[in-house]
């Protein structure tokens, strides 16, 4: 029944992914010619790649409304693998690349079988940034020439960066027309690139950039065909070339290198960019999802993996999931696996139907295109981005820029993870810490009361992310999460930005997820993402920052007009003659939010002494009642032990509600008194509410939830408890 | 273990010996037993004289006061005695980490928690005052000793006059065949897991139907997780006094190396440990 019913909803919703579709085509058509130039690769087999992957990865992948094709990660990896496996003859490095992408794409199948797909998991956030970074700054620099109109730039990243401004001066001073005019049209698509979000007619948005740039150096080639008595100025090797038959002539993997060094370097580069970019895609576009689906990435990965043996045998490049195409799909209301089916369909029918008016689109039109996604990736703003995260990541983030452009992708990678292990020994100033605990299992999960707890114990860091990533997993995002990082000494930046993911996520699909036990840490820096380590040593490098948690309170108070100090002292005078803390010792209040009367408060307090001691951190309420009330504590029956304190008083039972003297644990010294306080009103308030610890004494009533911190809901219902009690007293 | 008549204490004269005895004075006092001190090493006046001043300090024991002395290696001798004296539980003492709330088993205690013939009784804070036992976690694992284990926590929990017990059920997360990979595989998960907790349930209660329970608040939690491990790390997060065990089947040195059941707890006490044997 419901089988069918979800089949009928994939077919009404065809029309709009067929439209979906036919949008990303639009993209993926010069994004594809043009990844495939910049990668050293003949511009066809960068279509190949997005028709194999729309194909196989809508038939087979796990996701929903990913868009599959050549990525812009892996241009580096491919330009290079091309010239370090040709040795200088760019069409039979191709060929070995080809044999490269093949076994790639084996490697991805045996990686989703091993379920394998949190590979990203393992790397800081910071350097995967730095890392994309070098590869935008990569393509820039290449593509800048092209887009100039000089095809023959060559050298290390850094060696053409330093061209640049040569080559814009010999744009200007050459006497080659053909380039020069090239060049103007490369520069005019660039800005066209750059200020299309600006235009805001509706008619030019109903087209994508790329696809404009296209149509209009596909026109200007017309124009000067048919209405203008001069030549087309741009020579023939400025245009871009498709082989003549192009249905027949597929390039074959030539698989003569397969154990060179080399070989395996470019495999294992070209494995590790595209799982890592299609991770973090796939991740990307779950978020987008509008009908909130969760993807199977380990099918998913299986799939690409398919989809690149495929290509690489018909001489296309990578598949991998890409961000950018997806989004475009997202926006116009693809909601299925179609719409990617789709967009390969009709990348078949403009090869098929255009391939005479593709041959006519100009080399530094393309090249501006990825001019523009490259400085994209990276660009100043991502760095102040992660600066503002803190300076330790920015140097996790330059170190791995730098030694990615100054050597390969895997060694800057490599690099990377270092530096950030490195880093954080340095900061936490103690790698026992992670040495010791690296293999230990450091979560824990259960259910209670309808909520997921889950502890975190010692370090919680990119190294050991995927332990606790695996617990959240398994929680559904519509329930309620309680993470507790009170037990850690240290979380890292790529825990708390995922973390804070999932907080999306949870809110998106009407759960909620809260992180506690940070307020008692030092953070690097105020962003919300900056790690955190325990405040052990007397360091003054490091600010005191609201959390999260400490931040949704302010906003609470602010809702209900209650006051709230983060780190306030006021309260501690008081609680120390409440029974509760006969033997307790208070050693610091925190997260006060009050009004006049009631006062909710974390508390943080010790038991024992020197070695026996033990220090607990819990959410109180303290209410100052008008009148006065007799000293009493009331729990529910059997479930706390603080009666303790109490010790030698008996319940006293309230004979008109035998129900409640069942229920409740009642004791005190004064029974008259407590008898006639205990009205039938308040009787039924108890009752009928969630059920605290309450102490009171003539200083008032101490409410006592867990003997833990209570997340931002938990103290809301505290409040509220609180005012009710209040007003009945 | 349902009775403990005897109950075995090696005597280091060490800064925590004052504790360590007050601590096992009491619990004898408290199961009624009679106390064993053994102590590797010389027998001199000195000695002596400090342990009787420290017992006449302490409460006095019901059951009296058996002293033994004798060299060698401390984990052979201590062995020895357990098995010589018939002795129904063994107390040893844990370390603390530098600087750090942390504990841990050291090297010859642990070895000794391996290989004992008895129950072992591993105290991370021994003090001079009592603390009241106010929160007991029971491994309630499947496993045919599991029963035996669940008795005597309740046998020791009446004797500690302590009201509340939970009882833990690890669970393998592979026992769930499901992994989980998108929404589906998730709901699938979940429905798996409702089933297995309320399997689990209905063991332990099976096993509950013939203990008397009505002194405690028994409270009964399932986990998915590392056998051994969630269980220290659930005592923890839940501030239990004591937690209670089934005892290692063997280990040997594969065991050690990679980590896992009872070698988690003896890495980094979570509390004080019952191992039951």
């Amino acid at each position: 029944m419901k089988k069918k019913n979800s089949f009928k909803a994939f077919v009404s919703e065809i029309p709009k992914n067929l439209f979906a579709g036919f949008v990303v085509s639009l993209i993926a058509l010069p994004l594809g010619l043009g990844l495939a130039l910049a990668s050293g690769a003949p511009p066809i087999s960068g279509l190949i790649a997005a028709i194999v992957g729309g194909i196989v990865v809508s038939l087979l992948g796990g996701s929903n409304v990913t868009i599959t094709g050549p990525g812009n990660g892996l241009v580096v990896v491919i330009l290079a693998a091309i010239t370090t496996l040709g040795n200088g003859d760019m069409q039979q490095g191709f060929l070995f690349t080809l044999a490269a992408i093949v076994i790639s794409g084996i490697l991805l199948i045996i990686l989703g079988f091993l379920k394998m797909g949190s590979l990203g998991d393992f790397f800081p956030s910071s350097a995967i940034q730095g890392m994309l970074a070098a590869i935008g700054i990569g393509i820039l620099a290449k593509q800048i020439h092209v887009m100039l109109g000089n095809t023959d730039a060559n050298g290390s990243i850094i060696d053409l960066l330093l061209q640049i401004p040569e080559g814009i001066i010999n744009l200007f001073k050459t006497d080659n027309s053909s380039m020069f005019y090239a060049g103007l049209v490369g520069i005019a698509s660039l800005l066209f690139m750059i200020f299309y979000s600006k235009i805001r007619n509706r008619y030019v948005q109903l087209i994508p950039a790329p696809m404009w740039i296209v149509v209009l150096s596909v026109g200007l080639y017309y124009y000067f065909d048919v209405f203008s008595t001069t030549e087309y100025p741009i020579d023939k090797s400025l245009l871009i070339n498709l082989p003549d038959d192009i249905l027949s002539s597929f390039a074959f993997p030539d698989f003569g290198k397969i154990f060179e060094i080399n070989f395996i370097n470019a495999v294992i580069g070209i494995t590790l960019i595209s799982s890592i970019e299609s991770l973090l895609s796939i991740k990307a576009v779950d978020k987008l999802d509008p009908l909130k689906r969760r993807s199977n990435v380990n099918k998913d990965i299986r799939a690409l993996g398919l989809a690149t043996v495929i290509s690489g045998f018909l001489g296309g490049l990578n598949v991998v999931t890409v961000i950018a195409r997806s989004s475009v799909n997202v926006n116009n209301n693809g909601s299925n696996k179609s719409a990617n089916f789709f967009h390969a369909l009709f990348l078949v029918a403009f090869i098929l139907l255009f391939s005479t008016e593709l041959r006519k689109i100009p080399l530094p039109a393309l090249a501006a295109i990825l001019v523009y996604t490259g400085y994209k990736l990276a660009s100043p703003e991502n760095i102040v981005r992660v600066f503002k995260v803190g300076k330790e990541q920015l140097i996790i983030f330059l170190i791995t820029l730098l030694t990615t452009i100054a050597t390969s992708l895997i060694t800057g990678i490599i690099v990377g993870i270092l530096a950030t292990f490195i880093i954080h020994i340095i900061i936490i100033k103690n790698a026992k810490l992670f040495f010791k605990n690296i293999l230990k299992p450091n979560v824990l999960m259960f259910k209670e009361d309808g909520k997921y707890y889950v502890s975190v114990k010692n370090f919680s860091s990119f190294l050991n992310y995927t332990k606790l990533k695996s617990k959240l997993n398994q929680i559904p995002e519509s329930e309620e999460a309680i993470i507790d990082f009170s037990m850690c000494d240290f979380v890292d930046h790529s825990v708390m930005e995922n973390m804070n993911n999932y907080a999306q996520t949870f809110t998106r699909k009407g759960g909620h997820f809260e992180v506690i036990g940070l307020d008692d840490t030092k953070s690097i820096s105020s962003h919300p993402f900056a790690l955190r380590k325990i405040l052990t040593l007397k360091t003054t490098s490091f600010i005191k920052v609201l959390t999260k948690r400490q931040k949704s309170l302010k906003k609470i108070s602010k809702e209900m007009h209650w006051k709230y100090d983060a780190f306030s002292a006021q309260e501690v005078e008081e609680l120390p003659t409440f029974g509760y803390f006969k033997t307790r010792e208070i050693n610091k209040v925190s997260n006060v939010l009050s009004n006049e009367d009631c006062t909710i408060f974390d508390i943080q307090f010790s038991e024992g002494e020197l070695i026996a001691k033990q220090v607990i951190k819990a959410t109180m309420l303290h209410i100052h009642p008008k009148n006065e009330v007799p000293d009493f504590t009331l729990d529910q029956e059997g479930i706390f032990e603080y009666i303790l304190h109490f010790a030698g008083y008996k319940d006293i039972g309230i004979d008109a509600h035998p129900d409640f003297s069942r229920r409740f644990y009642l004791s005190g010294k004064n029974e008259e008194k407590i008898r006639a306080f205990f009205t039938d009103e308040l009787i039924l308030f108890f009752e009928s509410n969630k059920q605290y610890h309450i102490e009171a004494s003539k200083n008032g009533l101490l409410i006592i939830g867990k003997e833990r911190l209570a997340s931002v809901k938990e103290m809301k219902a505290l409040a509220y408890f609180g005012i009710a009690l209040q007003k009945i007293i | 273990m349902q009775k403990i008549d005897k109950i075995l204490i090696g005597i280091a004269f060490s800064p925590n010996l004052k504790p360590n005895i007050f601590e096992a004075v009491r619990l004898a006092n408290m199961f009624e037993a009679e106390l064993v001190g053994v102590h590797v090493g010389e027998k001199t006046v000195q000695k002596i004289a400090d342990l009787n001043s420290l017992l006449k300090e302490a409460d006095t024991l019901k059951k009296g006061f058996k002293a033994i002395w004798q060299d060698g290696n401390p984990v052979d001798v201590i062995l020895q005695t357990c098995t010589n004296e018939n002795i129904d539980l063994l107390i040893l003492g844990a370390l603390q980490q530098e600087n750090l709330l942390k504990y841990y088993v050291g090297s010859i205690a642990r070895k000794i928690t391996r290989k004992a013939p008895c129950s072992v009784l591993l105290l991370i804070k021994p003090s001079i005052e009592r603390f009241k036992c106010k929160h007991i976690v029971v491994s309630g694992l499947k496993d045919d000793r599991t029963e035996e284990t669940i008795r005597t926590s309740f046998l020791v929990a009446n004797k500690l006059e302590c009201k509340k017990i939970t009882i833990v059920e690890e669970i393998k997360q592979e026992e769930l065949h499901v992994t989980v990979n998108d929404d589906k595989s998730l709901r699938r998960a979940n429905i798996a897991k409702e089933r297995i907790t309320k399997r689990e349930d209905r063991r332990v209660k099976n096993i509950l139907k013939n203990i008397d329970c009505s002194n405690q608040t028994v409270k009964m939690q399932s986990i998915f997780g590392k056998r051994g491990y969630s269980i220290g790390h659930y005592a923890k997060v839940k501030r239990a006094d004591l937690l209670v065990m089934n005892a290692p089947a063997k280990s040997g040195i594969l065991d050690r190396i990679f980590t896992h059941d009872i070698e988690y707890i003896l890495s980094e006490l979570p509390t004080d440990v019952l191992i039951v044997r």
